[in-house]
């Protein structure tokens, strides 16, 4: 009987709401993690490849969050996981070889294509090495969020060992910073094995830009 | 009048950038600088879409045929002067944080009779496009508040939780590439290419910033409001596509704007 009563209220109150210029119950209450998630879920909408999953979080990025937005490192436990996770990630090339086409990789390298909502999922990717890195002596136009990579190769050399830590860095750079900001190029597809190949030559090839600064990139 | 401006842009980069062998990201930068300043002793290009903004607030409008002078965007009704440093804000008829935009939607919908759905729809304009009525209109009010301190209130329950929530959207990282707002903007000296990227976490970063937008962006020929400043960001954080006037774009913006709280509002800025 209570129930008969208040239907037709509560029915009531939820056209008043409508009706009125309140347009307050749409809107997420308190400042929870789980409040944000909802709050962000209603925020955007899909478009593309871009779907609500991506407002998601991996244990990474979640913990990473955290530690950035409290300036509280992580735990030695919880970054030792991460980087633990970002090793088993890593899958070597089929063939064993690491190293492409150093050109197409200068293109992979200079393209900011990709996973955008915008963006033709049928096209390739780029990677935006430059849009972080100082790669080549001819490329003006670069950032300085990551490290420089000039002469990457003539100064490290190209032996197996270095081959494989350049090739898991790139796939997943979690595997030695747990909370590298570096986009995870293997492990989230962002970039296929022909094109990591690619961008390893670039990395290493001796007539590359990277490792010879004669060559001109425009 | 878009084209020249183009033009003298190549002109400076090619002239600062180009014959040295040994160019430096610092050279193009400055380029840019001068260039900015160049513009700014002619006037900024927004100027005009200021005055068209002026001429939309006092016109009777929609099917109320209503003028926007009775809205109240914080100051009291029709008080422009200061009401962009004192945004977002909790508006009690409302029962909601509000950035200007909201708020404006809001008057053009319950003052004018308006279509919501449609001056959303319109509110960023198009490629070679002259600026959309909301962008007018937001040059009009941002305007009435250059020269003044941004100071956004954090008064009530409404507005602190905001600030919170705004903060961990700031440093939600997910989607393909793992970035958020912090990524890029929350360490010094940072770059993208040769794009300075203020660090949002610091009060003098966070004043010169905030306190430039809404912007004339010259690349684009247009007045930019944070609303689309905020969506294009996320889109380049691989992110889905931001709703105007959403709780999250809302919540963010009260948190970046707290954090430049003391700065001195700027805009309309003029941007590359």
């Amino acid at each position: 009987m209570n129930t008969l009563r208040i239907a037709p209220l509560a029915a009531a109150m939820a056209l008043s709401l409508l009706s009125a210029n309140s347009v307050a119950a749409d809107l997420v209450a308190g400042t929870t993690h789980d409040a944000v998630i909802k709050e962000l879920k209603a925020s955007f909408s899909e478009k593309g490849m871009a779907k609500l999953s991506r407002i998601d979080q991996s244990v990474m990025q979640r913990e990473c969050s955290q530690a950035a937005m409290t300036g509280k490192p992580l735990s030695k436990e919880q970054a030792d996981k991460i980087m633990a996770a970002a090793r088993a990630s890593v899958k070597q090339p089929a063939d064993g070889k690491y190293l492409g086409d150093w050109k197409a990789g200068e293109k992979i390298a200079q393209s900011g294509k990709g996973w955008q909502y915008s963006d033709n999922p049928a096209k390739p990717a780029g990677g935006n090495c430059y849009a972080c890195h100082d790669m080549s002596k001819g490329e003006i136009s670069y950032g300085n969020i990551g490290p420089s990579l000039r002469h990457y190769g003539k100064t490290r050399g190209t032996s197996k060992e270095v081959l494989e830590y350049t090739w898991n860095k790139v796939y997943n750079s979690h595997i030695s910073n747990a909370c590298s900001v570096m986009p995870r190029f293997g492990a989230a597809g962002l970039l296929t094995e022909t094109q990591l190949k690619d961008v390893m030559a670039l990395l290493f090839d001796p007539h590359s830009p990277v490792n010879d600064d004669s060559v001109k990139v425009h | 009048m878009k084209k020249p401006m183009l033009a003298a842009l190549v002109l400076l980069l090619g002239a600062s950038a180009a014959p040295l062998g040994t160019a430096c990201a610092e050279t193009a930068a400055q380029g840019i600088e001068q260039y900015r300043e160049m513009l700014n002793e002619g006037g900024n290009p927004a100027d005009l879409i200021v005055m068209t903004g002026d001429d939309l607030w006092h016109e009777k409008r929609g099917p109320k045929h209503a003028s926007l002078e009775k809205c109240d965007l914080g100051m009291g009704p029709g008080v422009i002067k200061g009401a962009y440093a004192h945004l977002p804000r909790y508006f009690k008829d409302a029962g909601r944080v509000m950035d200007l935009e909201s708020r404006l939607l809001y008057c053009m919908v319950n003052l004018q009779g308006l279509d919501a759905d449609k001056i959303k729809k319109n509110a960023m304009s198009g490629k070679g496009d002259y600026s959309s009525d909301m962008e007018s209109l937001v040059g009009y009010v941002v305007t009435a508040s250059k020269g003044m301190k941004i100071d956004v209130p954090q008064s009530n329950r409404q507005e602190r939780d905001a600030y919170a929530r705004g903060r961990q959207i700031f440093f939600h990282r997910s989607g393909p590439y793992d970035f958020s707002c912090a990524s890029c903007h929350g360490s010094n000296g940072q770059r993208i290419r040769l794009q300075d990227l203020p660090n949002l976490t610091t009060p003098e970063a966070a004043r010169k910033a905030y306190g430039s937008w809404p912007a004339y962006r010259v690349s684009q020929g247009a007045l930019r409001t944070m609303q689309w400043r905020l969506k294009d960001c996320f889109k380049q954080q691989r992110m889905p596509v931001l709703k105007y006037g959403s709780q999250a774009s809302i919540d963010l913006t009260v948190f970046l704007a707290v954090e430049a709280n003391g700065g001195t509002m700027q805009a309309p800025g003029l941007k590359r």
